[in-house]
């Protein structure tokens, strides 16, 4: 059934109004289905970004390091299933999210088919990758669709601290040995340019921008977004003396913004289209991943049924 | 389907036909006296553990000082389709408000 004109113009009347949409509000079917696509890519880019950095808990250079990614990996199961608990107010199901997931079939962020070499390169994600989600997710905690903001309130809360062990890794990898400072540098120039692709194409060439922004599901453009990562970090490579692998990186007096080279956007298509470094492993990962909790959810299960039986049991003998 | 889902855990039978655990409602009580608020959602199988994902899913920074889970299905909720009517009598009575009332100039009442 086609949504009434009337309604979409009411509908439109009370986003233009500055009023969050709720899960029992009406909605266009339109509104409904692309917030069900970003909701669930960005949950399931919080599953699956668990395993490049994971891949490095039990190799942390010291107990601390290892306490703050463990709680940071720990933090990003947290973000997902607090966006797959969004996600399901608008009528999907859970199973069925994260069948689409194992089943291949669901997108996520680009940046987690990259490989994580070094221990620099969780400093690189920290300071890169969180840093560019912070920027995006600021925005969307003020989203239309009412738990996606609140979810992203509550992630926002959450993850300064992802950026700031990130960027205290590379500045201590930074002030070391030159070969420590060898491999911070390394990292930042394989982690740059991936982390600019995560704010999506430019507007222009984004076939969802418009309509996200016209909903406001979607506060400010990708390109608007981008320019203000990058404005964010040169001075906090600046800092810990590590160099932005940008030839063209310079700082326009005119508009503010530091001005940066062109994005390589046919990588991003390949990477965003399965075939970048790591998409089968990630995938293989958490089938993997899944197939070893079984056991976990038989056990539950029946533990639940045996004191649901008891539960019952106790009820008729009271009854009786 | 809901409603089936969580009498299937109720009477012991704990997977339900399409694979999903029962979806709990999370509240939290922030500390200092604050009211519970509703954080969230998860699913568990039975209401211990859905206490004890709610904790690790909700409350890993000392964001609260109590929990409860509420079954989904047992929740009852206005619905916006009569947002308007529902509400209504609670709009059209200013003098439920102080500043209905007048005071003599230069009187501190509260």
């Amino acid at each position: 059934m086609p949504d009434s004109p009337d309604a979409v113009s009411a509908f439109e009347a009370r986003i233009a109004a500055g009023e969050t949409i709720e899960p029992k509000d009406w909605m266009p079917d339109r509104y409904r289905k692309q917030l069900i696509r970003m909701m669930s890519q960005h949950a399931h880019s919080e599953i699956v970004g668990m395993l490049p950095e994971g891949n490095w808990i039990t190799r942390a250079p010291t107990l601390r390091r290892k306490m703050g990614l463990l709680a940071k990996v720990q933090d990003e199961a947290g973000h997902g299933l607090y966006i797959y608990c969004g996600t399901e107010t608008l009528g999907i199901d859970r199973a069925e999210l994260v069948d689409q997931l194992l089943a291949g079939k669901a997108k996520y962020s680009s940046i987690f088919n990259y490989p994580t070499l070094t221990w620099a390169d969780i400093g690189a994600i920290g300071w890169f990758v969180d840093g560019a989600a912070i920027v995006n997710q600021t925005m969307l905690a003020k989203a239309s669709y009412g738990p996606y903001a609140r979810a992203m309130v509550r992630i926002c809360k959450e993850e300064n601290f992802h950026k700031r062990q990130g960027y205290e890794i590379m500045a201590t990898l930074s002030a070391g040995t030159p070969e420590q400072k060898r491999m911070a540098q390394d990292a930042v120039n394989r982690w740059w340019w991936p982390s600019l692709m995560m704010f999506g194409p430019s507007d222009k060439d984004s076939p969802n921008s418009a309509e996200l922004t016209r909903w406001g599901v979607k506060r400010k453009g990708n390109d608007e977004l981008r320019q203000r990562f990058v404005n964010l970090t040169v001075a906090q490579a600046v800092a810990i003396d590590l160099v932005l692998p940008d030839p063209e990186l310079r700082h326009d007096a005119e508009s503010g913004n530091w001005h940066f080279g062109p994005i390589d956007w046919e990588e991003f298509t390949r990477v965003v289209h399965g075939d970048g470094p790591l998409n089968r492993e990630r995938l293989a990962a958490r089938q993997h991943a899944h197939r070893e909790g079984e056991w976990v959810r038989e056990a539950a299960a029946a533990y639940a049924a045996k004191r649901g039986a008891k539960v019952d049991a106790a009820a008729s003998s009271a009854a009786a | 389907m809901a409603d089936d889902r969580a009498a299937a855990t109720a009477s012991g039978t704990a997977t339900p036909p399409d694979g999903q655990w029962p979806l709990w409602e999370v509240f939290l009580q922030p500390p200092r006296g604050a009211p519970f608020e509703h954080a969230g959602s998860v699913h568990a199988v039975d209401a211990e553990s859905a206490l004890q994902n709610a904790r690790d899913v909700y409350a890993r920074r000392g964001e609260a000082v109590n929990i409860w889970v509420v079954p989904t299905t047992a929740i009852t909720a206005s619905t916006p389709d009569d947002v308007g009517p529902f509400f209504d009598p609670g709009n059209d009575k200013p003098y439920r408000h102080p500043q209905f009332y007048s005071v003599p100039r230069g009187v501190r009442v509260y």
